[in-house]
């Protein structure tokens, strides 16, 4: 019986740390567009931001962007910019920012915003072409973004 | 040797990573005769956002190229032979068949270079197949056809087959510009969660590689156009609704008000093109 209700502690525990995650409605952005704290408030993990990076259904960032690290998988775009030494031309803050809403660094940026749900034009149901029923949830989860800019962060 | 041989590869391996940007210089000539117009001066109204004009085909690989230039290799000209028997079969109430009142179809060149088109009677634009329903349920006393679906799309690719090799010359001003200019609102708004316009990818992009294909202006001068990817005649709402659905949108339907301005604006951005439909695309 104690145990079962310390496991619940810890349980509960556990959900307020998710709980803790910031939220994409409460991102606090500094002036020059980057963001400062962790999405997740947990370490990213490069190895899972190059899945994530290199992942049709995920990121997909090759799609319009090359590099270098990712060529194992073919066809990488030339719609952004070249992301080999990503981590030397940015710092983490900036990073961070540009994935969750680039639009508040480039105004008119191409690049769609990772972790953004409001204000948006006619949004649809992921790609069924039907309206959204109710919140969207972002691109990216909090975790994601993280594990993505710490890949970028060893593109030296 | 050796070295410089594992260079070569290494070269040869990262092709895909960039591939050929932009668009070839190649001439396209249907069945030896038809000198088609594939790029040329953007229309006035355009000379802002490019200087020049091209039809998909540019893009396309030298053996989907190689298709649209015979007819017998175009598989969209199968289609095309399909209407050439619908237009002559009388159907509805009034027993008339399409070549009882416009005679035979090569008299029809020059239509699709026009369309859309701004209807008096109907006080509103249309698009060929719009007008095509109109002589259906007016005239024919027949059943409308589904938009951009089967007998439409065929009949579609075989008015616009007469006609290749002519300018795309859709008129903008007039009683069409209301609709001509919702139509360039809809092309310049970003939609969906990703946040895309027409103009993110085929005006800002065009020659570029996203992913594996290779985005062209998005022209519709060859529409319909016969997919590789679906081995079918598509028309150009559906192939809207298609990149609007991969914004992450709400889409608009095939024939909505909203598709028949974007298929105005679209297709006025390729005035001067020639007509090139039925093409063939990947």
């Amino acid at each position: 019986m104690k145990l079962t209700s310390l496991t619940l502690a810890v349980a509960m525990f556990g959900g307020a740390a998710v709980a803790a995650e910031v939220g994409p409605r409460e991102v606090q952005f500094n002036e020059d567009g980057g963001v400062e704290a962790s999405l997740s408030g947990m370490p990213g993990d490069p190895a899972k931001g190059a899945v994530v990076m290199a992942t049709k259904s995920m990121g997909n960032c090759v799609a319009c962007h090359a590099v270098t690290a990712l060529s194992d998988t073919p066809f990488h775009g030339e719609v952004g910019p070249e992301l080999d030494g990503a981590g030397d031309r940015w710092d983490e803050a900036a990073l961070r920012g540009l994935l969750v809403n680039p639009k508040m660094m480039f105004e008119g940026t191409v690049m769609p915003a990772f972790y953004v749900i409001d204000g948006f034009t006619r949004p649809g149901d992921a790609y069924t072409g039907k309206a959204a029923q109710g919140d969207l949830d972002p691109l990216l989860s909090a975790q994601d973004i993280e594990d993505v800019v710490a890949f970028l962060m060893t593109l030296k | 040797m050796k070295y410089k041989a594992i260079t070569a590869i290494a070269a040869l391996l990262a092709l895909p990573m960039s591939a050929q940007a932009g668009p070839d210089d190649d001439k396209l000539v249907i069945n030896g005769e038809i000198e088609m117009v594939t790029k040329t001066a953007a229309p006035a109204h355009l000379q802002d956002a490019m200087d020049e004009v091209m039809s998909g085909w540019h893009f396309r690989s030298d053996e989907t190229q190689a298709m649209e230039a015979d007819d017998f290799d175009n598989p969209g000209m199968v289609f095309v032979e399909k209407a050439l028997g619908a237009w002559e079969t009388a159907e509805g109430s009034e027993g008339k068949s399409c070549a009882d009142c416009h005679g035979a179809v090569e008299d029809m060149a020059g239509v699709k270079a026009t369309y859309p088109k701004w209807n008096e009677e109907a006080g509103g634009v249309r698009t060929l197949q719009m007008q095509m329903n109109a002589c259906r349920t007016e005239r024919m006393g027949a059943e409308a056809w589904k938009y951009d679906a089967g007998a439409a799309i065929e009949m579609e690719a075989m008015l616009s087959s007469v006609s290749r090799g002519m300018p795309v010359n859709v008129a903008i001003d007039g009683p069409a510009q209301a609709t001509w200019e919702k139509g360039k609102e809809l092309y310049y708004t970003r939609t969906g969660q990703l946040d895309l316009s027409c103009a993110s990818c085929h005006e800002e992009n065009y020659g570029n590689m996203i992913r594996a294909d290779h985005l062209s202006q998005g022209q519709i001068n060859g529409f319909p156009t016969y997919r590789l990817k679906n081995a079918k005649l598509n028309g150009v709402h559906s192939r809207f609704k298609g990149c609007i659905r991969d914004t992450r949108a709400e889409t608009y339907s095939p024939g909505s008000d909203e598709f028949v301005a974007l298929e105005l604006y679209v297709t006025s951005r390729g005035n001067g093109l020639s007509v090139e439909g039925p093409s063939v695309r990947n």
